[in-house]
């Protein structure tokens, strides 16, 4: 039981897991800089899944990343950048993939699901109006049936 | 009708599990090459047991080859060799070996003890075919023709399974062809 105090504290000890990149390179200004740092923050380790060249600390991802950075160097643009590597690893290594012909469902199905969504909305909301307003509309001899009882529940009744 | 609409939310989770199921069992780690079907890209490195020698990619032209991407510090590649041995010793398959990222002596060593099934070995220290290649974890091995085009890369150990079910029919073809 005295060790409670101390589990405890141990508990908030953990600090939390950060891979860290350790090489440093020079940048003329700060927008080349800032355009290497989103480069490699959309780009895909191929090695370690799920991770992008920017966190990962595989071999293949520095690699990756001196890559970017000698074709930066180089006056390439980002899609040169990119391409260069997409036919080197394929597709995977890159987080927004292309809009073309395998990827056009992937793209669009957000824009599908809100509207499939919103027609369903509309739908129920159309359905419920519609029985509304077919409540409203009673009988004549309905009305004078609803009257007689809600004039019956005012008199006291017979027990 | 009505009765026919309460069975959409059936048929949307028959949908969304068959989709589903289909991704069972796939290797999330097996990635699509995109060399496949383009010539070996251009290099220009030693030759492991010959430092004066420049090899490029003329050592793929005219015959059909393996290109087997090995080292010494990778685990795996320790595992496959007996077999990568046994395919040059019996079964005739030309190997060519791309030695990554490794040292010349700890290269040599690894050799000395499980034997070299490789005609050619490529030295490649600084990994710079291995990143054209688009190789991203040893071993990794092609089926390359003799035009010296890539037709086929798998990742991982090469073994009796690999070699029958998935290399040979590859390996056979390029011959046919060529």
């Amino acid at each position: 039981m005295r060790f409670y105090p101390l589990l405890l504290a141990m508990l908030f000890v953990v600090s939390p897991l950060r891979a860290e990149v350790m090489e440093v390179y020079d940048f003329d200004t700060r927008a080349e800089e800032q355009r290497y740092q989103n480069l490699i923050a959309e780009l895909r380790c191929p090695k370690c899944q799920n991770q992008n060249i920017a966190d990962s600390n595989a071999p293949i991802s520095k690699d990756m990343r001196d890559e970017v950075y000698l074709m930066m160097q180089q006056g390439a643009s980002n899609d040169e950048i990119v391409g260069a590597l997409v036919d080197r690893f394929g597709e995977f290594v890159q987080y927004k993939p292309p809009v073309d012909k395998r990827t056009i469902f992937l793209w669009a199905f957000p824009a599908i699901a809100v509207i499939g969504g919103l027609l369903i909305v509309a739908g129920v909301v159309m359905r419920s109006r519609k029985q509304g307003q077919q409540e409203t509309a009673l009988s004549p001899e309905e009305k004078a049936r609803v009257e007689q009882m809600l004039a019956d529940k005012d008199q006291p009744s017979e027990r | 009708m009505r009765r026919l609409l309460l069975f959409i939310p059936l048929l949307i989770a028959v949908g969304i599990g068959v989709f589903l199921f289909a991704g069972i069992g796939k290797d999330p780690t097996k990635l699509e090459s995109a060399r496949i079907g383009k010539p070996v890209p251009e290099f220009q490195l030693q030759d492991l047991h010959d430092p004066e020698h420049m090899l490029d990619t003329s050592v793929f032209q005219g015959q059909v080859s393996l290109l087997n991407v090995w080292a010494e510090w990778c685990p795996s590649c320790w595992d496959e060799h007996e077999y990568l041995m046994h395919l040059a010793s019996n079964e005739g398959v030309r190997i060519v070996g791309l030695n990554y990222k490794d040292q010349r002596e700890t290269a040599f060593s690894f050799l000395g003890r499980l034997g070299n099934p490789y005609e050619t070995i490529i030295f490649d220290p600084r990994g710079s075919l291995g990143f054209d290649l688009g190789v991203y974890g040893a071993p990794e091995t092609y089926v390359i023709d003799a035009d010296g085009v890539v037709l086929y890369r798998h990742v991982g150990v090469v073994n009796e399974r690999v070699w029958q079910e998935v290399l040979l029919p590859v390996f056979n073809q390029a011959k046919g062809n060529s």
